[in-house]
């Protein structure tokens, strides 16, 4: 028996795909469409080239925000988890931002960018920072005094501390931060591609629906988004799985 | 019944030149829920240079305390403490700390453990030495090993490596060996002994075991709780290797239990 477990997951989704599609053959006259008219719209925008550039369009914007989020929080975290003055004085503004849904910043990012890709970079840097920061903070406050201790005692300063000793202790659950960011990264841009620009996947759903009520295309695009989204958190999987940084994660007994 | 050995040379004073580090009436006291804890109290003491002393006493006596100030990372509240003639104030390379094998850095191999504190040699200087030490406490073959790939006793051997490879006049040891199992513990002792009569290094090494102490001491600083004082300084004068089963071994060890204020029976 436990050697077909690997049949389930396939198995449920293929039950699930006959339900859909017996529900939506029960009522012909739904827009929604079913799993094989979804597959067709997905089909028709493989000859335009479509599919693979908003995919690429939704990415890039991803990739930007994303890693210019971790450029600024992870050096900036470390430094404010350190001093713990500097935590003091911050906490509060962080706590009060935090709550904003990124989404709540569009007519802002429209504002000063207008409508583009920077608009759309911007949201993904403004929904990534401040979950990322405040990760690298707590994570650094949770470094054992042992090497810090250690770390001042073979005679490093501030700054070869945060490189030798912070960054590399924090680095299994700065991982799992990144994780976690990186799938609100992409929550976020397809937010941001309905209102800030046109092109990306978010964009395609929007305009599938204003022009014409295509709700195969709709659905399409959502499935493209969830197989993009699954893909982009086994990379970052990967990463954690990789030598020098498995031992945060088998230490744990 | 005080031990007999105590009236020998070691309570001689000491000429200035060879003591490498001294207490100079350390107090020392913790603010607790607006009250003031007193840990220590009246602590002198001297040191010589390339000696092995242990801080004996039950927990909550103070001594890890007392080692953590001496290396610079505690304020003593009073007095102070020099090495060198020197007041310490931080933490120093010349003077390393050893932890219980929690101190090693589990995001670096054996190897990069080992070198941690060399980084201004020039590579091939650090290859060497790293490769000295890997040597001198037994761990070749497992130079690429990471620490979670090791047992308790080999990462208690990676910290004193690290420690050594550093070349420090001094090392404290906060209780090494104290989550090892008793047989890994007596094999350390013994290794720590031949590393010491090699390197000569001052050793300072709290332990809250009677026989380690006997076992390795110069002498032993027997320290009474709360607050932490001096209760006794007590001179090992018999010669490595010990016969930890010979009457003068016994003697000594039923002296300081007899200190401590233990009967010889449970």
């Amino acid at each position: 028996m436990r050697s077909f477990a690997w049949l389930r997951p396939p198995v449920f989704i293929l039950a699930l795909l006959g339900a859909w599609q017996l529900a939506v053959s029960l009522h012909p006259h739904q827009l929604l469409p079913g799993p094989w008219k979804t597959a067709q719209g997905i089909a028709d925008l493989v000859p335009h080239g479509l599919i693979v550039k908003y995919t690429v369009a939704s990415v890039f914007r991803v990739t930007w925000g994303f890693f210019l989020a971790v450029l600024v929080a992870v050096p900036l975290g470390l430094a404010i988890g350190w001093y713990r003055r500097a935590e003091m004085a911050l906490n509060p503004i962080l706590q009060i931002l935090r709550p904003i849904s990124p989404l709540a910043w569009i007519p802002i990012a429209i504002l000063w960018f207008g409508v583009g890709d920077l608009a759309a970079v911007f949201l993904i840097f403004v929904g990534c920072f401040l979950p990322l920061l405040l990760t690298v903070i707590n994570a650094v406050q949770s470094v054992p005094a042992v090497y810090i201790h250690a770390g001042r005692n073979f005679g490093l300063g501030p700054a070869a501390l945060m490189r030798r000793i912070l960054y590399p202790a924090i680095v299994p659950r700065l991982m799992t931060g990144l994780r976690i960011t990186l799938g609100i990264a992409w929550l976020v841009v397809v937010a941001a591609e309905m209102i800030a620009v046109n092109s990306g996947l978010g964009f395609l759903i929007v305009d599938a629906r204003n022009a014409g009520n295509r709700y195969d295309l709709v659905v399409a695009g959502m499935v493209i988004i969830g197989v993009v989204g699954l893909l982009l958190d086994n990379g970052i999987r990967s990463l954690e799985r990789a030598n020098a940084l498995r031992w945060g994660f088998e230490e744990k007994h | 019944m005080s031990a007999p050995a105590q009236a020998t040379a070691a309570d001689a004073p000491i000429p200035a030149s060879r003591v490498k580090l001294r207490t100079e009436n350390v107090g020392m006291s913790f603010q607790r829920e607006g009250k003031t804890l007193p840990v220590l109290e009246n602590i002198d003491l001297e040191v010589r240079d390339g000696e092995f002393v242990c801080l004996l006493g039950p927990s909550g006596c103070g001594k890890s305390t007392l080692l953590n100030a001496m290396a610079g990372f505690l304020k003593p509240t009073s007095g102070d403490i020099r090495v060198d003639g020197e007041i310490v104030r931080g933490p120093d390379p010349r003077r390393i700390f050893v932890f219980q094998e929690r101190g090693v850095f589990p995001w670096l191999t054996v190897e990069g453990n080992i070198g941690f504190g060399l980084s201004r040699l020039s590579r091939s200087e650090r290859v060497q030495r790293v490769h000295h030490y890997i040597q001198m406490v037994g761990l070749e073959g497992f130079e690429k090993s990471y620490p979670h790939e090791l047992s308790g006793g080999m990462k208690q051997r990676v910290e004193v490596a690290r420690a050594l490879a550093v070349n420090p006049d001094v090392m404290f040891l906060d209780e090494p060996f104290g989550a090892l199992d008793s047989i890994t513990r007596m094999i350390m002792r013994g290794e720590l002994l031949r590393i010491w009569q090699a390197e000569r290094k001052t050793i300072l090494f709290v332990t809250h075991d009677i026989d380690e102490a006997v076992q390795l001491a110069d002498r032993v600083v027997v320290m009474s709780a709360r607050p932490g004082r001096i209760q006794e300084i007590v001179s090992i004068d018999i010669s490595h290797p010990r016969d930890i089963s010979s009457p003068r071994y016994l003697q000594m060890r039923d002296g300081i239990l007899g200190q401590i204020g233990l009967a010889h029976r449970l």
